[in-house]
């Protein structure tokens, strides 16, 4: 026979998810909260996400081409995403020089220095973030005000506290949790993200919504985000209800600060999360607990990137130990 | 109501089912046959005839001498014309017999009526003999000896439950699918049997829901039969794997390394019950079967009748096509788990249920990536394994570690592969693993 046929081995069909599909799913499913960041804090938002996106995809380039000298994967997609998470992970009015250099620390050391896609043991984004809260501590914990408060509140009032901020500061200084909740934005406004915070991560709604859109493309699994969510609200809950007037309760640790990005986008990137479903558990839930722990007895009143950056480094150990059942290996029927 | 499944991983290709419709017709008798002598797993058959023999159609042309073996018989009446070797399904060069047709006479003890038998007349004994006799291995694809499955098992364990395997899982393959519609007396009569020679009482029809007229009907007729229910599962690969099929049917788990008989299972595929009611009530060796010719690149699909030993061309010929320009890649089984054949010179044998043409887009591999840990594959490994560490494992030729995560356990479906966003070649060097971790353990039982 003249025809030139393929011969390989099974299986000959082929899922239709690809890198490339899942990469710019994710990113399709911030766009929700980057609407939602560019309605409360108007333009500074989108050029922070764009300087961001750009920085990281031309350090993964340049690394790639000239460093490395390999083959340029620059633009599937995964250098967007962290350009993306990083920029969510700042303050709306970040020096965009420091953002740079959040970028150099996010791509350059956490994810290129370690081999690229798929090698880096901790998510890159958190990387630069934790790289920038240490550097810039300032500049990275002084939040604008959303635009529709400066209406409400006048031009001067620019700059203001996180929800979480408030808290930590009000019970250092022995004011009960109870009280502080009084100056705090409605649960209403935090959900739909009328407060302070990081550019992406406001708006509660703006996260789940593209929470659903990963879980509909099968992109992500629920297990990591409703885990590591329900475990912080567990820890908290504890607490809060042995000492209402100290501890917030669980529906504000839930709603605040970066609980819902970290749980949806950021404890779910694939390379830094474990293989197996009941790995993925076991990370999610000693994140949530992390997290909260950290919230209340540290001394930052965030915790939620350090609780998935350390829970990170705890992968391997637990991608060796904790296996899925096996089939047919715990069984007899003798 | 939930429809029955099996739990741990499974993936959901595309179905493709494009000849579901197409009913059987029966491919005229090719010129020749090549009859290879290993259709079967287990040790190749024994000529007993030579070159220049006449023989006719049905007549025992070789002899499955060993425990595990089957016996083959001439698809066609004529002279044989060589004992050699002949490239078939697995690429090599394998004895058959080749067999230049002449004429049509079938053995006069095969009862070539249309006529439908269904009393039972033989004893368990005999019909386990008549099984053997008559050549019958499993349809599915396999090709196990059917009657090893009914021997009085060894240890005093005790079959309770048939289970037949009507489930068809494969993408595009419909040969299971057409017989139940076309042959649903012949298979119930066949089930029957089976459960008279396993001396069970219980027979689960397991049938996926994409096939619903197939569900009715055999539902129907299986009614006023005792001890035989037909069950609807919903439509996940690989549920047509014996474990995972018992799994699904009656909630029983086999042990790793043991076989369905350890769950009291024995199981058979749907077109094995056929095979066996035609061997038994009408003496009628495994000398033809149903093929589905199918895929994306054909006009025209069907199933054919087809007697073994044809060459796969026939198929074609039959549709009035030639081989399209577009084809890039002919699988021989489903797309999952079937072999690529370079030619369609190649065989039919008992264990083929299919031809697939596919071009060139379905039929090339997608660039390989880095493994983006997404965890993907251990999903949807129905064995519960972990194909991206036994991947690596056995790229660095550690098959100490592949056995103790169980490479021996994977059963090549291809759903890591199938799902793997990073195209990386999972199944492949699995499959390098777990050959060499089954020479290591075989080394190891006999020094």
């Amino acid at each position: 026979m003249s025809k030139e046929l393929t011969i390989s081995l099974s299986p000959h069909q082929k899922g239709d998810l690809d890198v490339e599909k899942i990469m710019w799913g994710v990113i399709i499913a911030l766009l929700p909260a980057l609407a939602a960041s560019v309605y409360f804090y108007g333009f500074s938002a989108i050029k922070v996400v764009l300087i961001g996106m750009v920085s990281c995809i031309a350090l993964e380039y340049l690394i790639q081409k000239f460093v490395l000298k390999t083959k340029v994967t620059a633009f599937d997609g995964s250098a967007a995403i962290t350009g993306l998470l990083l920029a969510f992970n700042v303050p709306a009015n970040i020096p965009y020089w420091q953002l740079l250099i959040g970028a150099v620390a996010a791509i350059g050391i956490a994810k290129m220095a370690f081999g690229g896609l798929g090698k880096n043991p901790f998510n890159p984004a958190l990387v630069g973030r934790a790289f920038m809260l240490a550097s810039f501590p300032v500049q990275m914990t002084t939040w604008p005000l959303p635009l529709h408060r400066i209406w409400e509140l006048g031009a001067d009032a620019v700059s203001t506290a996180t929800p979480l901020g408030i808290l930590k500061e009000g019970v250092r200084e022995g004011i009960p949790a109870a009280e502080l909740m009084d100056k705090m934005p409605s649960y209403f406004d935090m959900f739909i993200g009328n407060v302070a915070g990081c550019i992406g991560e406001v708006s509660a709604l703006a996260i789940i919504i593209g929470g659903i859109y990963l879980l509909s493309r099968k992109i992500i699994t629920f297990h990591i985000p409703v885990f590591y969510l329900l475990s912080l609200a567990g820890f908290t809950a504890v607490f809060w209800l042995l000492n209402p007037a100290k501890y917030a309760d669980p529906l504000f640790h839930i709603l605040t600060g970066g609980a819902m990005l970290g749980a949806w986008f950021m404890a779910t990137d694939m390379v830094t999360s474990p293989m197996s479903h009941k790995g993925q558990i076991v990370f999610a839930v000693a994140g949530g607990i992390l997290c909260g722990a950290i919230r209340l007895f540290g001394s930052y009143p965030e915790g939620c990137s350090y609780s998935i950056l350390i829970m990170n480094a705890f992968v391997p150990l637990i991608d060796k130990y904790i296996k899925p059942k096996r089939f047919g290996k715990e069984v007899n029927y003798d | 109501m939930k429809l029955k499944t099996f739990k741990t991983g499974g993936v959901h290709p595309p179905e493709n089912k494009r000849s579901a419709h197409v009913p059987i017709k029966i491919l005229p008798t090719p010129a020749q046959v090549n009859i290879p002598l290993s259709q079967h797993l287990g040790q190749p058959a024994v000529p007993l005839v030579q070159k220049g023999d006449k023989v006719k159609t049905g007549t025992l042309i070789a002899k499955g001498e060993a425990f595990i073996s089957a016996n083959i018989h001439s698809s066609v009446s004529g002279k044989v014309l060589k004992i050699d070797d002949v490239l078939d399904v697995s690429g090599y060069r394998n004895k058959a017999i080749t067999i230049n047709t002449e004429g049509d006479e079938w053995e006069e003890s095969i009862d070539t009526s249309e006529e439908l038998k269904t009393e039972i007349k033989l004893k368990p004994e005999e019909i386990i003999e008549k099984i053997k006799e008559m050549g019958i291995v499993g349809l599915g694809g396999a090709a196990f000896p059917a009657h090893v499955k009914y021997l009085p098992p060894p240890g005093g364990k005790k079959a309770d439950t048939l289970i037949v395997n009507g489930v068809e899982c494969e993408p595009y393959l419909t040969a299971d699918h057409r017989i139940m519609l076309e042959k649903s007396d012949e298979i119930l009569t066949g089930v029957r049997i089976m459960m008279k020679a396993g001396k069970v009482k219980r027979a689960i029809i397991g049938i996926e829901a994409n096939k619903p007229d197939a569900i009715a009907l055999i539902s129907s007729k299986a009614k006023d039969i005792p001890g035989v229910e037909v069950v609807t599962l919903k439509v996940k690969y690989p549920q047509g794997a014996e474990k995972q099929l018992i799994k699904a049917l009656l909630n029983r788990e086999i042990p790793c390394g043991k076989l369905p008989l350890d769950v009291g299972c024995i199981i058979n595929n749907i077109g094995t019950a056929l095979a066996i009611y035609e061997a038994v009530q009408k003496n009628k060796p495994l000398l033809e079967r149903v093929v589905t010719i199918t895929g994306k690149t054909l006009t025209k699909t069907g199933n054919f009748k087809v007697r073994i030993g044809a060459p796969a061309a026939t198929l074609l010929e039959a549709l009035g096509e030639n081989l399209p320009a577009a084809a890039a890649k002919i699988i021989c089984g489903g797309p999952m788990m079937g072999k690529s054949v370079n030619n369609l010179d190649i065989p039919i044998t008992k264990g083929t249920s299919g031809f697939i043409l596919i071009d060139e887009s379905e039929a090339g591999r997608r660039e390989v990536k880095n493994c983006i840990r997404c965890g993907k594959c251990v999903g949807v490994c129905p064995m519960g394994l972990e194909p991206y560490l036994l991947e690596k494992l056995a790229e660095r030729k550690n098959f100490a570690a592949c056995e103790a995560l169980g490479a021996a356990d994977c059963m090549e479906c291809g759903c890591c592969s199938y799902t793997c966003p990073s195209a990386r070649p999972l199944l492949d060097y699995i499959r390098y693993g777990k050959t060499n971790v089954m020479r290591i353990m075989r080394e190891r039982r006999q020094p």
